[in-house]
């Protein structure tokens, strides 16, 4: 039993302490929003927030989260949070998808680190995340209107 | 598929309108055996809420004037139930903000299944806006009734009925109105269908339905569908696509792992799947882990060493022997022409293996119940799968239920179900729902991957330099031939039979006096892998061949590479183009072409090293023309072997647009899908299997790889064509001419290096 704080509640997982955090959070605590893509770390539709950082969850283990605080696209409050999802509606960004829960956790990343990204700065932050519809214009708009409080 | 064959399903049609329940259903479809209209109508008069209508029903409204449209086809990115609802919606005369959409299971009703050709808008549009008509004729009749006024005198509008000042809305009607009415063939033939200058929803800008729940983390996926009870499978797959065969099987590790259960070897009567194993348990990353400790010896299949060298000189060896392949395009005689040539040019393209890699896994969930199978997976052509299944699992077609959900990108690779065998005979053999979820790897492994492909082209020229002739001879694997072989085309001569999606694209609209094609099949292909039709399909390995020897051609003789197209884009004989599908002809490529030249600056002088190159596409299919002209700007050095693209601009002209902001989404990810196909991506076999399987080594474009785009549609009212993958072609052969403008180097190998 590993208890971590996950969208603000104690939670508590009894799947073993190697079980990569993706599938805790998917299969056993049902939240269904994280996806699953590649399983080495290189798409980011599994990234979530572990304490504050993007964190692409399909290679980190349980274990690892003991006692932490994970925050998934159904947690994530924060004001650039709900910025970046009002920006991705009012840009049309997503296609398919599937990836967009990841990109929107670690453009939320982005933006708590760097409230205004430079084209190039967001090219950087986002290069890990893949868009198998390459939304990427999109992606990069939705990003600075999210960041500058464009309205639409 | 042509689409010719498809309209014949929906020649002998009815359409029927009346109250079911509470509601106004609506539909216009295929006559179902033993369901006369007459039943259907029967059906129709009856009380009752849980009663169902059977003939395929487009659209409902509810006693509150909701109206709900039936989406049979499938969301994977392109936002179709928000383009075939404004089409009803428009006819109907709704209030948008009252209209929703429903995806729908597979049922007979909803006819032929299949999304995919860049088709729904196309197939759709008439259907569609001849039931909203009907429905609209209706509304009006009875509105005008309740009203008390002659139903001349009103028009339906915003989800009411209008006569002057007085109006009543669609939800009182439904609710008072006697709604029951049967229309023939021949009225619905009538249906007054509205003019471009009455439409105030196609062709407006609007949001997706789609789009909210996707920013949300909300939308479900087939990954992400459970059921009481249920156990993951993650599948073995075997060394070879065909042939292998499990020698034996060694869990005894496995069983060291907690939630393991056991390993099920499957036998496939349908033989899709062939020395399959998978490995069962509680959890799927207990089936992970156990499938490492599995050891499974397989005796592979007779391609095991087949690697892409050999594939490539399979089709080389064809496209040389001039008896090959099946004609589909004879026009003059291209032999004669060069027989008396003065001078000749052959050239000889290649296009390599890519993967779809759509990010959401192949997965299926499956469930055997009360002797019926119910599938839980995001599929494109359930209409395909359906028989497959039924034989793979010795059942009717009618004991199988597909339910549908949104697919985690389809780009064709969804178009067949294959993933759905497996899961449902582990469903049936252990009694209990089984989910199972391919790893990255092995996705990659089973997928139905883009075909390399070798593209022949012999041009004649007379003593003055002038263009005689062209043969171009065109070998591949065949996904039709593999997994729909009913819908091969026959040759133009009557001898034999080829698949039009492996070689469209290769009867263009260039005027030519002489022009011969044969598509031929790479048999080696066929018995190595299962060819898929990967985005874009035969135009996109297609055009790369053609638009770039074009150029060359241009080259050879002095011209400018957009005036020798021009001079060829002249509308002439079959080129002329025929209503309604493609009004206009090669005039309206000549039009996107001289469009995209004025926007990039054509002819405008750049820096050493950089140049601009150019390229047409008429779209999937010449029955169904997408016009688009693509410009690209590409900076090259030969010497460091790099090439970055800089900017491209593409115009396309695909008639009437119904969603606008969400084609401008689709034109933008086909234009980047070819220039990541022709830059980033792809793969080789080796041993029988492909080389790339995960993001290690293949390698999609990425955000900081994305150049500036500019994508410009053509204002049009003409019918609806496809988008969904027509701006891919056009990208990678401009692209190539680009690096040869820059360069002086001519690359034939797609993906293009230096």
């Amino acid at each position: 039993m590993i208890e971590f704080e996950l969208n603000g509640q104690t939670v508590s997982a009894e799947s073993p302490a190697d079980t990569p955090l993706l599938w805790v959070i998917r299969d056993e605590l049902k939240l269904k929003g994280t996806k699953f893509g590649c399983g080495i770390a290189m798409c980011g539709a599994c990234t979530v927030h572990l304490d504050g950082a993007a964190t692409r969850s399909c290679i980190v283990p349980l274990s690892t989260v003991s006692g932490r605080s994970v925050t998934t696209i159904e947690g994530l409050d924060s004001t650039q949070g709900q910025a970046l999802q009002a920006a991705w509606v009012s840009e049309q960004v997503p296609q398919c998808g599937y990836c967009q829960s990841g990109q929107i956790m670690q453009a939320a990343n982005l933006l708590e680190n760097n409230a205004d990204p430079s084209d190039a700065e967001i090219s950087t932050a986002m290069n890990g995340n893949l868009c198998r519809c390459m939304a990427y214009t999109r992606i990069r708009k939705a990003i600075k209107v999210a960041a500058n409080g464009e309205e639409v | 598929m042509s689409i010719q064959q498809r309209k014949l399903s929906i020649s002998r049609r009815t359409f029927l309108a009346g109250s079911v329940g509470t509601g106004l259903v609506m539909g216009l479809g295929t006559m179902l055996p033993g369901c006369s209209r007459e039943q259907a109508a029967d059906d129709l008069a009856a009380e009752g809420a849980s009663r169902i209508f059977s003939p395929a029903v487009w659209f409902e409204i509810n006693g509150n004037g909701d109206v709900v449209v039936n989406i049979a086809k499938a969301e994977m990115g392109q936002h179709v139930g928000t383009a075939l609802a404004r089409i009803v919606a428009d006819e109907l005369g709704a209030d948008w903000t009252k209209v929703s959409i429903k995806h729908v299971d597979t049922d007979p009703k909803w006819g032929y299944m299949v999304t995919g050709g860049s088709w729904s808008v196309f197939t759709s549009f008439a259907l569609l806006s001849q039931a909203g008509a009907a429905g609209r004729t209706v509304l009006i009749e009875e509105g005008a009734k309740l009203l008390g006024v002659d139903a001349a005198q009103c028009s339906a509008t915003n989800g009411q009925v209008v006569a002057s000042d007085q109006r009543i809305d669609f939800a009182e009607i439904v609710r008072e109105g006697d709604i029951s009415r049967t229309f023939t063939d021949e009225e619905i033939g009538a249906m007054p269908i509205k003019t471009a200058l009455e439409r105030r929803y196609i062709g407006k800008e609007t949001s997706a339905e789609d789009i909210p729940e996707k920013s949300k983390g909300e939308a479900v996926y087939g990954l992400d569908v459970e059921l009481p009870g249920m156990v993951y499978a993650r599948p073995l797959v075997p060394p070879t696509r065909y042939s292998s065969q499990i020698q034996s099987v060694d869990d005894s590790k496995a069983k060291e792992i907690p939630g393991y259960l056991q390993t099920l070897q499957l036998q496939d009567p349908s033989e899709t799947i062939q020395g399959w194993a998978v490995v069962v348990a509680e959890s799927y990353p207990s089936a992970m882990k156990a499938a490492q400790s599995v050891e499974v010896d397989w005796a592979a299949g007779p391609t095991a060493a087949v690697s892409e060298d050999h594939l490539y000189a399979e089709g080389a060896k064809l496209v040389a022997d001039s008896a090959s392949g099946v004609l589909v395009v004879d026009d003059g005689d291209v032999r004669a022409a060069r027989a008396a040539a003065a001078n000749t040019h052959t050239a000889t393209y290649r296009s390599g293996t890519a993967l779809h890699f759509t990010l959401e896994p192949q997965n299926a969930l499956v469930e055997y119940v009360d002797g019926v199978f119910h599938i839980h997976a995001g599929n494109q052509w359930q209409s395909l799968i359906l028989p497959v299944l039924a034989k793979a699992l010795g059942v009717e077609e009618s004991d199988i239920v597909i339910h549908q959900y949104y697919l985690g990108g389809g780009f064709g690779r969804r178009l067949f179900g294959d993933q759905m065998i497996p899961a449902a005979l582990a469903a049936r053999e252990l009694g209990r729902p089984v989910k199972l979820v391919f790893e990255r790897a092995d996705d990659s492994r089973f997928d139905c991957v883009r075909s390399p492909a070798v593209c022949q082209f012999d041009a004649s020229f007379d003593a003055d330099g002038g263009l005689t002739g062209i043969e171009h001879a065109a070998a591949a694997g065949w996904p039709t031939l593999a997994m729909a072989p009913g819908f091969l085309a026959d040759g133009v001569d009557g001898n034999g039979k080829f698949d039009t999606f492996s070689i469209s694209g290769a009867d263009h609209w260039y005027t030519l006096p002489n022009h011969r094609v044969r598509a031929i099949n790479n048999d080696l292909a066929q018995r190595t892998f299962l060819p898929g039709w990967l985005r874009a399909v035969g135009p996109g390995w297609i055009g790369w061949g053609v638009e770039c020897f074009m150029d060359e051609l241009a080259a050879l003789a002095g011209t400018d590479p957009i005036e020798f197209r021009l001079a060829r884009l002249d509308a002439s004989g079959k080129n002329a183009g025929t209503a309604p599908n493609s009004v206009g002809g090669a005039g309206r490529l000549a039009a996107v072409l001289e469009d995209v030249r004025d926007r990039a600056d054509w002819g405008r002088s750049l820096p050493d090293g950089e140049a601009l190159g150019v390229a047409v596409a008429g779209g999937q299919e010449r029955n169904m023309p997408t016009w688009s002209a693509c410009v690209v700007h590409v900076a090259a050095d030969a010497e460091a072997r790099s090439i970055a693209v800089k900017k491209i601009w593409q115009t396309i002209d695909c008639g009437t647009v119904v969603h606008p902001n969400g084609a401008m989404a689709q034109a933008e990810g086909a234009t980047l899908w070819g220039l990541s196909l022709a830059l980033h991506e792809g793969t080789k076999f080796e041993n029988g299997q492909i080389k790339d399987n995960n993001l290690n080594s293949y390698t999609p474009l990425r955000m900081a790889d994305v150049p500036e785009l500019d994508i410009r549609f053509i204002a049009s009212t003409e019918f609806p064509t496809g988008l969904g993958e027509p701006p891919l072609i056009a990208v990678a052969p401009a692209i190539g001419n680009a690096v040869f403008a820059a360069t002086g180097i001519r690359v034939r190998d797609l993906p293009i290096r230096l």
